[in-house]
């Protein structure tokens, strides 16, 4: 069972991942995007990792629903209302209770992935935070590997796409070719959830 | 002057300059636009260019009369911003609506419905019409 450490571990770990690869999500996000993808997930996970220290919540569900709300007040890009709503839809999913099992988790985060396609209209393909996303939550039911797995898998797939949703949208055909920093960062977000796991 | 309380306006840029400027033109352009409430929301708190989601809840509070409140929007994280807030339930006035509109004209066509005295769906319908007014 996953209690209120295990997922601010998980917090705790992406924001540290965040920090090493902060260049290499701009750098991407300088290719079709507006270079602040790396400082922006870095401004967030750093304030989410403060506010867990400083508000200590005890449930799976609180966790996330506090974490999510300070990256919309903190990001200050469409990462933002993204991610936070990708953690706040999961942790309502969760709901109140002190654990949570493997299967809970991964449909509360379909819950999340589907409020994150509801609120940008994005859906599989589109080379968006989807792309690496909806695969790794499918893979969930065979363990946190194989999401990890698919969510690496899904944001390399996003090279060849041409981008329908965001900014890099007005780039049309020029967006091909680029690795989506969104679906990077997001796997990101799911192989800090799979160390997490591992320990 | 008429006790009957206006919508408010809340114009979500990521440009403090912008926001401020198209809430300034909107209402020099709006005959007796002085008692509508236009609260412009624009970049960060840091003064950079992007979306606070501080900053709109506060200019929503702004401008609440109590009779709601029509957000217009430019693009990206300034919609999905607000988008999320809507969602969130509780951290915006109640009766506050995110306006599907044309960020300069609609702010215009809000502005002077407001002053008339129009109600939130009033103000929304006037805003979203903006779109149907082509140029050639």
């Amino acid at each position: 069972m996953l209690d209120a450490d295990f997922f601010r571990r998980w917090m705790t770990a992406t924001a540290a991942s965040v920090d090493r690869e902060a260049d290499r999500l701009t750098a991407l996000d300088s290719a079709i995007g507006d270079a602040d993808h790396g400082s922006n997930m870095q401004r967030g996970f750093a304030a989410v990792r403060t506010t867990l220290a400083d508000e200590a919540p005890d449930t799976p569900g609180a966790v996330l629903m506090l974490s999510g709300r300070q990256l919309i007040s903190t990001v200050g890009g469409a990462s933002g209302p993204l991610y936070g709503t990708l953690l706040r839809r999961t942790g309502k999913a969760l709901g109140e209770a002190a654990e949570v099992g493997e299967e809970q988790l991964a449909e509360a985060l379909r819950a999340g992935v589907q409020g994150v396609m509801k609120l940008g209209g994005a859906a599989l393909g589109d080379k968006t935070m989807v792309d690496a996303l909806l695969p790794a939550v499918e893979a969930l039911g065979s363990g946190f590997g194989a999401a990890r797995e698919a969510a690496e898998k899904g944001a390399k797939d996003t090279v060849p796409l041409l981008a329908r949703k965001g900014r890099a949208s007005y780039l049309g055909e020029r967006s091909i070719g680029h690795q989506d920093p969104g679906a990077t960062s997001s796997a990101l977000l799911i192989a800090a959830l799979a160390e997490t796991a591992e320990g | 002057m008429s006790e009957e309380k206006l919508v408010g306006i809340v114009l979500v840029s990521h440009s403090a300059e912008v926001a401020a400027s198209v809430a300034a033109l909107a209402k020099g352009l709006a005959g007796g636009a002085e008692a509508v409430p236009v609260a412009p929301a624009g970049g960060t708190e840091g003064g950079g260019l992007g979306t606070s989601a501080e900053l709109i809840a506060a200019a929503a509070a702004t401008a609440d009369r109590g009779a709601g409140v029509a957000v217009l929007t430019d693009l990206g994280s300034a919609v999905l911003t607000v988008k999320a807030l809507l969602a969130e339930g509780d951290e915006l006035p109640e009766n506050t609506r995110l306006v599907d509109a044309p960020f300069l004209e609609g702010a215009v066509a809000a502005v002077v419905t407001a002053a008339a005295g129009a109600d939130l769906d009033g103000v929304e319908a006037a805003a979203k019409e903006a779109y149907d007014y082509r140029k050639v």
